[in-house]
Formats: structure tokens, C-alpha cells, sequence
């Protein structure tokens, strides 16, 4: 029991250590300044991702639509941009994108009783729809150079940080984080506890989706254009990140630390494959493997 | 004898449900099982359908011993149970329930082979029923009629029916009845747990009477009065439990009129006044959760309500509890609790907003407000950083007493609050409950422990069916004055 408790609480930060130590080990070109500064700057998108998608998992929920999210932001903030607007409003435009597919998709949960799968599955293709239409499925280019600095590794590493940080405060710190985990704990208990459940889910859709915003726009900026396609399965790897990192699926028990550690676990794990030579082919397996071996361990605990 | 058992015993986490009980029927006697809530019933009838093993004892069908703990075995001599809970599935046909783990066919099911075997059984039992018809369709009395024709598809020798009688009209438990008798003139044994007395006296031979576990008389109906049954069921006095109250009344500060809660509570009128506690009697079943859920704004409600002598309709327990009506659960797991958050957490989470500064939760004062209540109450703990789910069952229920009395609320509802709490925590529980009052709060306390109404109300209201059927001030309360308002016709 107490053995459980503590690898339910600790597993994912011994599993990354471990595959650090043994990446480094194994081969010459992991640990290299190099390398690790690609790593860091490949993985800080889904790491945002998965930060705001904690938030989700922790009440029970799920957020489908990020990927697609990541899309639309990226093509709007691109395409007004290369319309010569301006960082500032470009920007704050793609993290509306955000926020706003997010209180779509919280209030379908809230007011019309959807379960948040079906919900986020559907804005999932809706968004991505809008993307593609925006665009007419062509790539937004000719952005101002200086866009490019926000997604440089330091800068995006910076803005990670940042999205950790603040995200730690709210869900340890702050009455609605308290809430996030008592929803997701016992959402009867909540009601009569005198939450307010579904003002509670509509903020933390809300931040699920602002999450997306801001990766959409890094990943604009990163690819010096704006790409409907872009963001494709990112919610699996978002999901995945979580759930390796410890939070459970049914809502009420995690970090966001855990889904820190998580999002690099599964990034280490990308570039090892890669240093090893392994074909794309078998690294989706081996990828798969780790999540179903993850979400075993989830389900072993809960016992 | 047909069934009989010897030396059931069963305890839940050191509490005795059963102890060493013994019953015995014979093939085409009707016996009606009858006793408080938590005399023992449901556990006894489910070690004899094989859900439930007992910790000791064996159960007998036709002299063969039983296997303990194997439904499908029981199921397999001949002790079929309907269960209180329907169990149908509503999409699929009558016929196609009837036969439901037992199919005709393989790997094609013979539907018209089905159909016709299940029409057959129906009009053997004397019902009016398609066997084609889709069960969705059907009324809840048809429904358990279903039930009860599935029951005995498997050439049942024993019939056990969990209180059936619960969800069906007068006329449908005359269909159910003559239906029983038709089988005791076949030879059947009938097992029939019941709450409504009028029935029992109407079907049954013979009666068992269950109190605390134990078996405590088996009569024949013939010569046993209403009167006599209740005095059998209820059987103890008041202890020395309780400590003593000394209440001062103040003006109401709940009144209640009219309330309808659809689709269980139809009628409920009451008034809480200050310094009182009002004890909400009546059989499970009778609708008194659903009511007290329905005012903290739980469940959607028609019907006048008025707290502090403003009339309030609460939406959500957010704002019941901001206007000082709070409600404490029956359903620790599942209503009350959060398993995984700390002790001083489930305390503090319904009082954040008073231990925050800018917005961040001050730790170190929601820590000292939770260490005052941890001493308040008595909670035995190492620390406010215990997980919760690790304490007992008593110092869960003192740590959400101690959630819901941070807001200082002006009217208490309390659902059981002493159910699954040892008796050192309920002495506790009650001295809290006196303190409370002497400080001018109401309280409204649902229970079921007939010594705990009695005990502790200053007056007692009864529901029963969903409405409020009588009350007694606390001298005139008697246990078979209480018992006879919660099952009377």
C-alpha cells in the first residue's frame, strides 16, 4: 500500500532519471549541449500542452481538441502578421483562438450535459475544419523575422517555465486549484461541499484551450509560418504526457509535475530512439508500448 | 424442510450483522421476513441466494448442503431471488430477458422457440404480458412481474422477493399476490421481505422477526397481532446512550411546505427551530434524503421553503450553504469525502475563500483553522496531513461535522450521522450536536436507529411514501407509535 503510494506519487521522476542516466550512458551524442538544447526546444510545445490538459484530466475530463487548436491559432496569428499587424495583437489573437474554443467546449460540457469526449472530439474536427478554411488549406508565409525569437530554445524554454510555474500556483495555491482536485475526487462530495462545479470546469477548459493558444503560436513562430496541418495527434502526445506522468484519467490525484516529467520522458524517449537509429515504424510501437505499460501501472494503483 | 439454515453469522469490520441465526421452510409456506432497517434481512437473504458468504454457518436446500458464496449455484437448486432493484434490461424483449444468460440456440438464438416458452410461462403465472413486448415499454409493476416470471423460469423450488411491493400499486400487489398463491398451491416456498405489515398479514403463513442480527421470534400469522409485531420488532429501550438534553426553542429557522421532490417525495411539511433537533423518522425508502438533497438545491424542487423566516430557493449547496443551510451526508464515500485529499483539506474545502490573501490560499491559516476543529471535535489523528480515507469511519464523519460547521450554518440537516461510527464517536457526535444547539442552531437529523430518534428529537416527524405522515413531540414518542406511522397503510 504505502509501496503504491509512493511510486503512484514518485514513479515517472525515477523513470526519467533512469532513462537520462541510461540515454547518457549508452550512447555519446545524447548528453551533448547540443543535443539536449533540441531536445528542450522539440518538447516544449507538447509540454505546454500537457500542462493545460492536467488541468482537464484532473477534474475527470479530457480535452481532444488541442491538437487542432494549435492549428487554427497558428494560421490566424500567421495570417495577421504577414497582413503586417504586429507581434502584440497577432499574438493575443492566436491566444484567444484558444481561450475561446476552450469556453465553447466547457460550456457544452457544463450546460448541455455532453460527456467531454464526444464534446472535444467534435470541436477536434471543427477546429481543424476552420483551420484549413482559413486558409484554404494553404501555408500563411512572409511573417516578420523577429517573430521567430519566441520560439528560440531559451525564449520557448522561458514561456515553459512560466506556464509550469503559474500552473503549480493555481492548482496548489488557489481556491480554484483546490476545487480541480475535488471535483475530480469525488464530484458529489464537491457539490454538496458548496463547489461551484461548473463555473470550476468552464475555467479549466478555458485553460486548457489558452494552453493550446499560446503552443499554436510557438509553433508558428518556430516554423516561421502559419500551417493548418500543424498540431496533428499533438493531443495524444499531450494525453500521454499526462497520463505517463501520473495523473489519473478519472480525474482527482496528480501533478503537474508528474506531467512535466512525463511530457520529457516520452521526448527523451523520441530522441533516443532517433540517436539508436530505430525506424519510425518500430518507434510508434515502442511508444505505444510505454503508454499502455504507463496506464497499467495507473490502473495497478488505483487498486 | 425445503431450505433451511443453521449458524449464520456475519460481521462488517468487527460490527455484527448476524449472529447465529437459524430459519427453516417448508415446500408451500409463505414466510414473511420482517424487521427494522439493519435488523439483518438483506444480509440474511443474500447469504441464502449466495451473494454474500457468511463468516460462519451452512445453508440446506432439501437436506443437500449448500456450496456457500456460488449464485449460480443456488440459482441452480432451485433458490431464485428478486432482488429489490430492478434488474432488467430495458432494450431487450420479455422473452429475451426471461431467458437471459440461459438463451435457446448456439450459436443462433431460436427467437420464436424463446418467444413462445416465455408466453407459455406468463400465461401459467396468470399475466397479461407479450412476451415479445420491449421492457422500456413497460409499467414498473409489469416490469417486476417480469422479475418475478424470470425467477421462476429456472424451476424454482424457493422464491425470495426483496421487498417487491416497494414500487408497485395496490391493484398490482393483488396481480402479485395471486400470482404467489397460485405457486404455493404448487408447491413453491415463498420468502417475502417486507416493510408494509398489512401485507405480511395479508399473504403470509408464517413470520420471521429479525432484531440487531438476531432471530427473535418465528409465529404463525394466525393469532399475532400488528401491535405484537412491532413490539417484536423493536424490542429495546432507550440507554443510557444519550446524553441529556435541555433545550431552549427559539423562533423557526426552517419551515418547510409543500415540498415536492419528483420523482419520490410528493408532500413535506416541517418546521426546525432554533435550539431544536427535529428527527426525520421513516423507512429507507421514504424519501427523506432525497428531501433534505432537494432544499440544499441537490435536486430540483417545487414547494415553499424558508430560512431565518426568508423564503430561499437554492439552486446549488454553494448558495444553501452561503445563507447557512448545510447538509451532511449519509454516503460518506460517496457523497462526503475526497479519499485522496488530506484531513485538514476535506475540512477547509468549504471555507477557502476565508483563508485566502490576493487570491493564493493562505496555508498556515487554513492549517490553524483546521487544528482548531481537529481539537474542537476529537478527531483522532496524526496531523492534518493524514489522508483522509486512512481514518475511521467516526473520525471521517467528526471531520466533515467539522467542514460544514466552519461556515457557521444556522440550520444542520444531518443524514444518519451516526451510521458505520463506533459508539465512543457517536457519544461524541451527539455532545456536539447538544453543544450545537445550545447555541441556537437548528437541526434536522434523518435517521434510521430507532433509539438515536428517540434519544435525541425534541420532536419527531414521520414520513412515509414520500410524505410527511404525522408527529410526535418527544414525551408522547414512543418506538411502536414511531414504527406504526412509517409503515401504516
Amino acid at each position: 500500500m504505502k509501496l503504491r503510494r509512493w511510486l503512484s506519487a514518485y514513479a515517472i521522476f525515477v523513470a526519467l532519471a533512469v532513462e537520462f542516466l541510461l540515454v547518457s550512458a549508452t550512447t555519446d551524442t545524447f548528453f551533448t549541449e547540443a543535443n539536449l538544447s533540441n531536445v528542450l526546444r522539440q518538447n516544449t510545445f507538447a509540454a505546454i500542452l500537457a500542462a493545460g490538459m492536467t488541468f482537464v484530466v484532473l477534474t475527470g475530463g479530457i480535452d481532444l481538441s488541442v491538437g487542432s487548436v494549435v492549428g487554427l491559432s497558428g494560421v490566424i496569428c500567421a495570417d495577421m502578421l504577414a497582413k503586417g499587424h504586429g507581434l502584440p495583437p497577432a499574438i493575443a489573437a492566436g491566444l484567444l483562438v484558444g481561450v475561446l474554443v476552450g469556453l465553447v467546449n466547457g460550456l457544452a460540457v457544463t450546460e448541455l450535459r455532453v460527456p467531454a469526449f464526444v464534446v472535444t472530439l467534435a470541436m477536434m474536427l471543427i477546429v481543424r475544419g476552420a483551420a484549413f478554411k482559413y486558409t484554404d488549406a494553404r501555408t500563411v508565409t512572409g511573417l516578420p523575422a523577429q517573430f521567430a525569437i519566441l520560439s528560440d530554445g531559451a525564449t520557448a524554454a522561458v514561456i515553459m517555465a512560466g506556464v509550469y510555474g503559474l500552473s503549480w500556483l493555481v492548482l496548489m495555491r488557489s481556491v480554484l486549484g483546490r476545487h480541480v482536485y475535488a471535483i475530480g475526487g469525488n464530484l458529489q462530495a464537491a457539490w454538496l461541499a458548496g463547489v461551484r462545479v461548473p463555473r470550476t470546469q468552464l475555467v479549466v477548459y478555458a485553460v486548457c484551450g489558452f494552453c493550446a493558444g499560446l503552443a499554436g503560436v510557438l509553433v508558428a513562430s518556430r516554423l516561421s509560418a502559419g500551417y493548418p496541418r500543424a498540431g496533428e495527434y499533438y493531443e495524444l502526445d499531450a494525453v500521454a504526457a499526462v497520463v505517463v506522468g501520473g495523473t489519473s484519467l478519472f480525474g482527482g490525484r496528480g501533478s503537474i509535475w508528474g506531467t512535466l516529467a512525463g511530457a520529457f520522458f516520452i521526448g527523451i524517449l523520441n530522441n533516443a530512439l532517433n540517436l539508436f537509429h530505430v525506424s519510425t515504424y518500430d518507434q510508434l510501437i515502442v511508444k505505444g508500448v510505454v503508454l499502455l505499460a504507463a496506464t497499467s501501472l495507473d490502473r495497478w494503483r488505483e487498486r | 424442510m425445503l431450505l433451511s439454515a443453521k449458524g449464520l453469522t456475519k460481521s462488517y469490520g468487527g460490527v455484527a450483522v448476524l449472529s447465529d441465526l437459524e430459519v427453516s421452510l417448508a415446500s408451500g409456506e409463505i414466510r414473511a421476513l420482517v424487521g427494522e432497517n439493519g435488523a439483518g434481512k438483506s444480509t440474511l437473504i443474500k447469504i441464502l441466494s449466495g451473494a454474500v458468504v457468511p463468516d460462519s454457518g451452512h445453508v440446506w436446500i432439501e437436506d443437500l448442503l449448500m456450496p456457500v458464496g456460488s449464485p449460480l449455484e443456488s440459482r441452480e437448486r432451485g433458490l431464485s431471488i428478486v432482488y429489490q432493484e430492478l434488474t432488467l434490461v430495458p432494450e431487450l424483449t420479455v422473452a429475451e430477458n426471461i431467458f437471459l444468460g440461459r438463451e435457446l440456440g448456439h450459436p443462433f438464438l431460436r427467437r420464436r422457440e424463446m418467444t413462445r416458452r416465455a408466453q407459455e410461462l406468463l400465461s401459467m403465472l396468470g399475466l397479461d404480458l407479450d412476451a415479445s413486448a420491449i421492457v422500456r415499454g413497460l409499467s414498473i409493476a409489469q416490469q417486476q412481474l417480469v422479475e418475478v416470471s424470470r425467477a421462476l423460469a429456472i424451476d424454482a423450488k424457493v422464491l425470495i422477493l426483496d421487498e417487491p411491493s416497494a414500487t408497485l400499486s395496490v391493484t398490482d400487489v393483488h396481480k402479485l399476490f395471486a400470482v404467489l398463491r397460485r405457486l404455493r398451491g404448487r408447491g413453491l416456498a415463498v420468502i417475502y421481505v417486507s416493510h408494509r405489515l398489512e401485507e405480511v398479514f395479508e399473504i403470509a403463513d408464517t413470520v420471521t422477526v429479525l432484531r440487531d442480527g438476531r432471530h427473535v421470534a418465528t409465529s404463525s400469522i394466525a393469532g399475532m397481532t400488528r401491535e405484537g409485531l412491532i413490539q417484536q420488532m423493536v424490542g429495546r429501550t432507550v440507554s443510557e446512550e444519550f446524553p441529556p438534553r435541555a433545550p431552549i426553542l427559539g423562533r423557526p429557522v426552517l419551515e418547510v411546505e409543500h415540498l415536492n421532490v419528483p420523482p419520490r417525495v410528493a408532500d413535506v411539511s416541517l418546521v426546525v427551530r432554533s435550539g431544536e433537533i427535529v428527527g426525520l423518522a421513516g423507512l429507507v425508502g421514504a424519501g427523506r434524503t432525497s428531501t433534505a438533497l432537494a432544499m440544499v438545491g441537490m435536486l430540483p424542487s417545487a414547494g415553499r421553503v424558508q430560512l431565518l423566516g426568508l423564503p430561499v430557493h437554492f439552486r446549488t449547496p454553494a448558495e444553501a450553504i452561503s445563507r447557512g443551510l448545510v447538509y451532511v451526508t449519509e454516503d460518506r464515500k460517496g457523497r462526503g469525502v475526497f479519499p485522496d485529499l488530506s484531513l485538514g483539506e476535506n475540512i477547509w474545502i468549504t471555507h477557502m475563500s476565508g483563508f485566502t490573501t490576493a487570491g493564493l490560499l493562505s496555508v498556515r491559516g487554513a492549517r490553524r483553522g483546521a487544528e482548531a476543529a481537529i481539537r474542537d471535535f476529537g478527531i483522532r489523528t496524526s496531523g492534518v496531513d493524514q489522508r483522509i480515507g486512512t481514518l475511521s469511519g467516526g473520525n471521517q464523519q467528526k471531520a466533515l461535522l467539522a467542514r460544514y460547521l466552519l461556515e457557521q450554518p444556522a440550520v444542520l440537516i444531518l443524514d444518519e450521522p451516526t451510521r458505520g461510527v463506533d459508539v465512543g464517536a457517536r457519544a461524541e457526535i451527539y455532545k456536539t450536536m447538544n453543544h450545537l444547539t445550545s447555541l441556537g442552531l437548528g437541526i434536522l437529523m434523518i435517521s434510521s436507529d430507532m433509539l438515536e430518534i428517540l434519544g435525541m428529537s425534541d420532536r419527531i416527524v414521520v414520513m412515509r411514501e414520500g410524505r410527511t405522515v404525522g408527529e410526535r413531540a418527544r414525551h408522547e414518542a414512543t418506538a411502536e407509535s414511531i414504527m406504526a406511522l412509517s409503515t401504516a397503510a
